[in-house]
């Protein structure tokens, strides 16, 4: 007997399916034609091929800052790696012990930046680390580092580095919550056990905890790396779209901003913008297939 | 990202689309977010008494946005009627491609001169497609309290310039207001303002354009170079300084001197607890003639797609009275009308700035008319390199470089 078409299946899931492709994959393979055209100044578009990408890429006017957005990008993503989310494991492995007291506050603290707008976040950032009126240095100074003191979001060698640690301390509480949640998920059978063979804490943290969180760890990589390659709003909240000094905290999502929207007098190019908007996506997608590819297959999965 | 932006652009088309279908309304696009109490207080039922059926709605989106968002709109066809429009290429461009309306011949155009309608017109100055609402000017603003105490006089020329921050910095002041986190304000306030004497104005811009000159000749480097001095004048950590902290530092009354547009007086009339007066740009001998960069910045068009084009006339014909002019330079202060009326400004630091008008020249920012069409853009390029001569990090003749190599890099009679 033939079954019937499920036809439950297909109602439930249409809304998602049709908000999806309408808000999401349309606009995107859309993009995808645009980067082929190119516009004229009567507003008229005509297909070029791979014209904008060759000039991207090999236009020094348009190579040099792609370059340099993407240098800045990956310095952004790296300090943001390496800082945000070791952070974001001590503090999970931390509350995640037993006994520590006020543990839900804290949790609650840590998250509650994430909570906020990042222009918000930009502003308070900007109040704290004036020169002119900003709490900083007069904090530091209670301690001696007064002169140590800098404007640290004017200057070319610091800008970058400073709005990543307050992308750091803004997004913490996520991938804590994601680590520590697969921290409680550890049956404490297996702990136990470990204990009762006489391994020490320092011992079950490396050999027995951080294997079993490693899929969570590998998910936080992923996060952040398509988080900060597509970030852009704390730069423009921060530094505006010609992002300075010296275009130091220039992103991808800043240098797609000014070519497709135009800045000031810049007009802006919905075509050469999409091919921007397209190579980001490429560079997404080649780093998510090469996480996926080398290391996500080869993460194994513990029932308990 | 991407998404939500989607998302909120097709619905703040839905909404405007549904305010805009019905007749006898408008709806007025602008950037002056400042502005929209006046708009609706002042301006909207000022046109009202004299034509009391149009429904006038002014929508503005922020500064930063609009260009974007506009666009956006006008592609959508669901922009407002009547379309505030910025100075020059970036309206020539809407006009190019069709979102603007030809207005020659359009009743209240006649009361412009054509120094104010260059700023919206074709490059062949025979299509004007913007009528000319305000212009601001640049210049300095002094604490009258300091220069008391320090016993100092404005300045008139660079040296004098020098003294006076020199002796405000000796007596534990501020001497200049002004950082380069925001980096607008280093070519917008500072390099076209300041220079504006040291290239004669018209003549250095023109020559410019002409292919004349160059940005690397003595006159334009001379500015950077005057530029490069102020670091040592400004206050601590300037580089991260906004123009928010600019413009509280010198309300606080802690500075002596503020590089300010025109604009900035109303904020001071409300923020500022004392007296403050107005300088030009110091020349850079005695005895040279002052110039001033005195800016056509606001203008209004209509939009072709306009379902209600005869009120959106109406409305522009009155923009171009007296009473509108009256009311745009007395209550919008900074912002000066630039139709032939003749006005009285109320405001004593408006007027002494549009009084330079009479014993200074008047040109427009250097790189407002054609130079900021290729790419590099030299907008982007000037405010880059300004801060960073303001910062110290960048040398005069570096500066000037840049910019050349930028500008002759599309610009045909600049490769001669």
């Amino acid at each position: 007997m033939k079954r019937a078409f499920p036809w439950h299946i297909a109602v439930f899931l249409a809304p998602a399916f049709l908000i999806y492709t309408v808000f999401s994959a349309l606009p995107l393979l859309d993009t995808l034609r645009l980067g082929f055209f190119t516009t004229y100044d009567s507003g008229h578009q005509t297909f070029v091929g791979l014209a904008n990408y060759i000039k991207l890429l090999t236009d020094p006017d348009w190579s040099a800052g792609f370059w340099n957005a993407m240098h800045n990008n990956i310095k952004f993503f790296l300090i943001v790696m390496f800082v945000q989310n070791p952070i974001a494991l001590l503090l999970a492995a931390l509350l995640s012990m037993h006994g520590v007291r006020g543990a839900k506050g804290y949790q609650t603290l840590i998250f509650l930046p994430t909570l906020l707008s990042v222009v918000i976040i930009g502003f308070i950032w900007q109040l704290i680390l004036s020169p002119l009126w900003g709490v900083s240095e007069k904090l530091m100074g209670f301690v001696g580092l007064a002169d140590w003191f800098q404007p640290w979001l004017g200057d070319e060698s610091s800008a970058l580095i400073t709005l990543s640690l307050i992308s750091v301390w803004q997004f913490v509480g996520v991938p804590m919550m994601l680590i520590y949640a697969s921290l409680i998920a550890i049956p404490d059978e297996i702990i136990e056990a470990a204990r009762i063979e006489g391994a020490s804490s320092w011992h079950i943290f490396w050999t027995i905890r951080l294997p079993l969180i490693l899929p969570t760890l590998g998910l936080v990589t992923i996060l952040t790396f398509v988080g900060n390659f597509n970030a852009f709003d704390l730069i423009y909240a921060v530094k505006g779209a010609i992002a300075g000094p010296n275009y130091s905290t220039d992103l991808l999502g800043t240098f797609f901003y000014r070519t497709f929207f135009g800045y000031q007098s810049q007009i802006g190019s919905p075509t050469m913008g999409a091919a921007v908007a397209t190579t980001m996506f490429l560079i997404i997608l080649s780093g998510v297939g090469v996480y996926f590819y080398f290391i996500q297959r080869k993460l194994q999965r513990f029932a308990f | 990202m991407q998404g939500n932006r989607f998302i909120r652009t097709a619905l703040c088309a839905a909404l405007l689309a549904a305010g805009a279908a019905q007749a006898g309304n408008l709806t007025i696009e602008s950037w002056r977010t400042d502005d929209k109490a006046l708009w609706e207080d002042v301006l909207i039922p000022a046109f009202n008494k004299k034509y009391p059926d149009v429904k006038v709605k002014f929508v503005p989106t922020a500064p930063t946005e609009y260009d974007s968002s506009l666009q956006t709109r006008l592609t959508g066809g669901t922009a407002g009627d009547l379309i505030t429009c910025r100075p020059f290429d970036k309206s020539l461009d809407l006009f190019k491609k069709g979102y603007l309306e030809s207005l020659n011949g359009k009743p209240g155009m006649q009361n412009f001169p054509d120094s104010a309608k260059v700023a919206w017109e074709t490059d062949d100055g025979k299509t004007s497609f913007c009528m000319p609402m305000g212009a601001v000017m640049h210049g300095f603003l002094y604490n009258k309290k300091i220069f008391q105490e320090l016993g100092v006089q404005p300045p008139k020329t660079i040296d004098e310039f020098h003294k006076v921050l020199e002796a405000a910095k000796k007596a534990g002041k501020v001497p200049m207001a002004l950082g380069t986190a925001d980096q607008w304000e280093a070519n917008q306030i500072v390099f076209t303002s300041v220079g504006a004497p040291y290239w004669k104005g018209e003549e250095g811009r023109k020559a410019l354009i002409a292919g004349k000159a160059r940005f690397t000749d003595p006159q334009f480097v001379a500015v950077w170079d005057e530029m490069s001095k102020w670091g040592p004048y400004l206050a601590k950590g300037y580089s991260a300084q906004t123009y928010a902290d600019t413009q509280n530092l010198f309300a606080s009354g802690k500075a002596a001197v503020v590089a300010v547009g025109s604009w900035d007086i109303s904020y001071y009339n409300q923020n500022a607890k004392f007296e403050y007066g107005a300088f030009p740009p110091p020349v850079p001998k005695a005895g040279d003639k002052c110039y001033i960069s005195d800016h056509p910045d606001i203008g209004m068009g209509v939009n072709p797609k306009s379902k209600n084009k005869d009120d959106a006339y109406k409305f522009l014909t009155w923009l171009g009275s007296q009473e509108f002019a009256d009311l745009y330079t007395n209550k919008v202060t900074g912002f000066y009308s630039l139709s032939n009326h003749l006005i009285s400004v109320k405001d004593p630091v408006a007027k002494q700035m549009l009084d330079w008008r009479k014993s200074c020249a008047s040109t427009i920012r250097l790189n407002a008319q054609i130079m900021n069409r290729g790419e590099p853009n030299m907008e982007n390029e000037l405010w880059n390199v300004n801060s960073q001569v303001l910062n110290g990090k960048m040398t005069p003749k570096d500066a000037a470089t840049r910019i050349q190599t930028g500008f002759a890099k599309w610009y045909k009679p600049q490769q001669k």
